[in-house]
């Protein structure tokens, strides 16, 4: 095993892992955040826009999202950030990434609104709180923790999906172990059993911290 | 459905509304408009690389074919992931110790693992050791990866099923003299697996999703023919278009079934899983929290048990 640590940058690759992972989670929260708003405002358009845009991108395949990024943006468009062509692919990875993700944060963040009744906004209102008031101290407060475990799982689910970046040439561990596996056939079960082991360091405690969390901060009703 | 975020709008806020509306349908047209000339620069949008699309021989040749090894993969995917989930599940419910436990590493290592690892770690597998014809080995990989991941993932449904049911049912299937195997076959699956209806069905789109990352492993599924369609019409951007676009029909069909299913489930009074939480949901589910099961498939990866709740609960 140390031989493979020794001929192979393991570690290395699971840092642009967790390098894609952490860039496209905050993408995705943002844009995630934006489309939910569209999608739980009063604006009848907005929220038409919001829906076709989850829609779309929650019904496409991830691999085909980040093959169009290569395809249409990097070879046919030529959109480029920098001269660095693999700098330039792990940028439009994450820009994947992230779009893709949004869709599932956005759902995410609607959830965690659907879980306050109706009654708290009422409630609200008899006391006499005005509409700012009622958002800030009533609603998305509740609305926010009942959002952590669905939001605890998409980024599970994101960092799993970064593996897909090796899909527009991006170095992290799953091209790796392609490669590995491909030059080590004698140590396969090895090589599987250490990546699989590295995901699941990277996606445990997100899953225990997040179970804490909503435990914690679970609004009793 | 009522909004908890806002009162009723009054003549000046719909006003307002109307105004942000067109604003923001302006910068929309805008925006189309820019990606539009982008790609009309590079001559994406002429004719002659898009009537290709209205000849026979692309789809009898290519997007046919293709869009056939995707239902063939994902159709033994999910006949696998089937018996998987029903093998481990049931394990997850076992009253051997042993048999859970080993039950609930399996279905966690596995679902833990991303997909597209475990295909290439099946790929590779199978190649080295001949296993298959080699022309079986990326059909093989997508559905060994395919079926270890949603496997686990149905056993969780399953398990959750069951959990949701009321004490009563076990108690009466035990005090009418059923073994609990008997109790659990007879009375808990057949509900649960009605109960699991909906998020099952929505676990299909996220298992078509995926053959796609067969791609990666060669397996020529519909993503893959965009290359070989790209280089016969040199036209790949809009094959990929319009690849995308067969995919988001069948899956919106499927996503829609599943809602329709959900609705029906629910008419009749009885519990469902939400699509959104494996293990019971986390709060009561109040009218105004139905949206809440739109939540998408991708929370199934939901690993939080509520609280309180453990595997000795159920028989």
């Amino acid at each position: 095993m140390g031989e493979l640590f020794a001929s192979y940058n393991i570690l290395g690759a699971f840092g642009l892992t967790i390098l894609l992972a952490v860039s496209s989670a905050i993408g995705s929260l943002l844009i995630g955040t934006v489309v939910a708003i569209m999608r739980v405002s009063p604006i009848d358009f907005l929220n038409k826009v919001g829906a076709f845009y989850v829609n779309i991108v929650r019904n496409t395949p991830l691999t085909l999202i980040i093959v169009f990024c290569n395809i249409g943006f990097i070879v046919n468009l030529g959109m480029s950030f920098t001269n660095d062509i693999a700098r330039n692919n792990i940028i439009w990875a994450i820009i994947g990434l992230s779009f893709y993700h949004a869709a599932f944060v956005c759902e995410a963040l609607r959830s965690g609104v659907n879980t306050v009744p109706v009654g708290q906004a009422e409630a609200a209102r008899s006391i006499g709180l005005t509409f700012s008031q009622s958002l800030s101290e009533v609603l998305l407060p509740q609305a926010f923790r009942g959002a952590i475990t669905p939001l605890g799982n998409t980024l599970i689910a994101l960092t799993k999906n970064t593996t897909v970046a090796t899909a527009i040439g991006v170095a992290e561990i799953s091209g790796l172990m392609k490669e590995m596996m491909e030059f080590r056939p004698d140590l396969i079960f090895v090589i599987f059993f250490l990546v699989a082991l590295g995901f699941v360091i990277l996606t445990l405690p997100v899953g225990i911290l997040t179970t804490r969390l909503s435990t914690k901060l679970a609004v009793k009703r | 459905m009522t909004s908890v975020l806002f009162d009723h709008p009054g003549p000046k806020a719909r006003a307002r509304h109307r105004i942000i509306a067109a604003v923001s349908a302006l910068l929309v047209v805008l925006a189309l408009w820019w990606a539009l000339a982008q790609f009309k620069e590079k001559g994406n949008l002429d004719a002659a690389k898009w009537t290709p699309f209205l000849t026979a021989d692309l789809w009898v040749n290519y997007l046919l074919p293709g869009l056939q090894n995707t239902l063939i993969a994902a159709a033994l995917s999910i006949v696998f992931a089937g018996a998987f989930g029903l093998v481990f599940g049931m394990g997850r419910l076992s009253h051997v110790p042993a048999i859970r436990w080993v039950s609930t590493v399996v279905v966690e290592f596995f679902r833990s693992v991303p997909v597209l690892v475990m295909m290439f770690f099946a790929f590779n597998l199978y190649a080295h050791n001949g296993v298959f014809r080699s022309d079986l080995n990326p059909l093989a990989g997508v559905v060994t990866g395919l079926t270890l991941y949603n496997g686990a993932v149905v056993a969780e449904l399953l398990r959750s099923g069951v959990g949701s049911l009321p004490k009563g049912q076990t108690e009466a299937g035990l005090a009418i003299g059923l073994s609990r195997g008997q109790t659990l076959r007879s009375v808990l699956l057949p509900q649960a697996i009605t109960a699991m209806l909906p998020a099952l069905v929505s676990q299909l789109v996220v298992i078509l999703k995926d053959t796609a990352l067969g791609y990666l492993i060669t397996y020529q599924e519909l993503l893959n023919k965009f290359q070989q369609i790209g280089s016969y019409k040199s036209n790949p951007v809009p094959a990929l278009i319009v690849i995308a676009a067969i995919f988001i029909v069948i899956n919106y069909a499927l996503t829609s079934l599943a809602s329709y299913l959900e609705r029906r489930t629910r008419q009749r009074g009885r519990a469902t899983i939400p699509k959104g939480a494996i293990g019971p949901a986390p709060v009561d589910t109040q009218p105004i929290a139905r949206a809440l099961h739109d939540a998408d498939e991708e929370v199934l990866h939901e690993r939080y048990r509520a609280p309180g709740r453990t595997d000795d609960e159920h028989p």
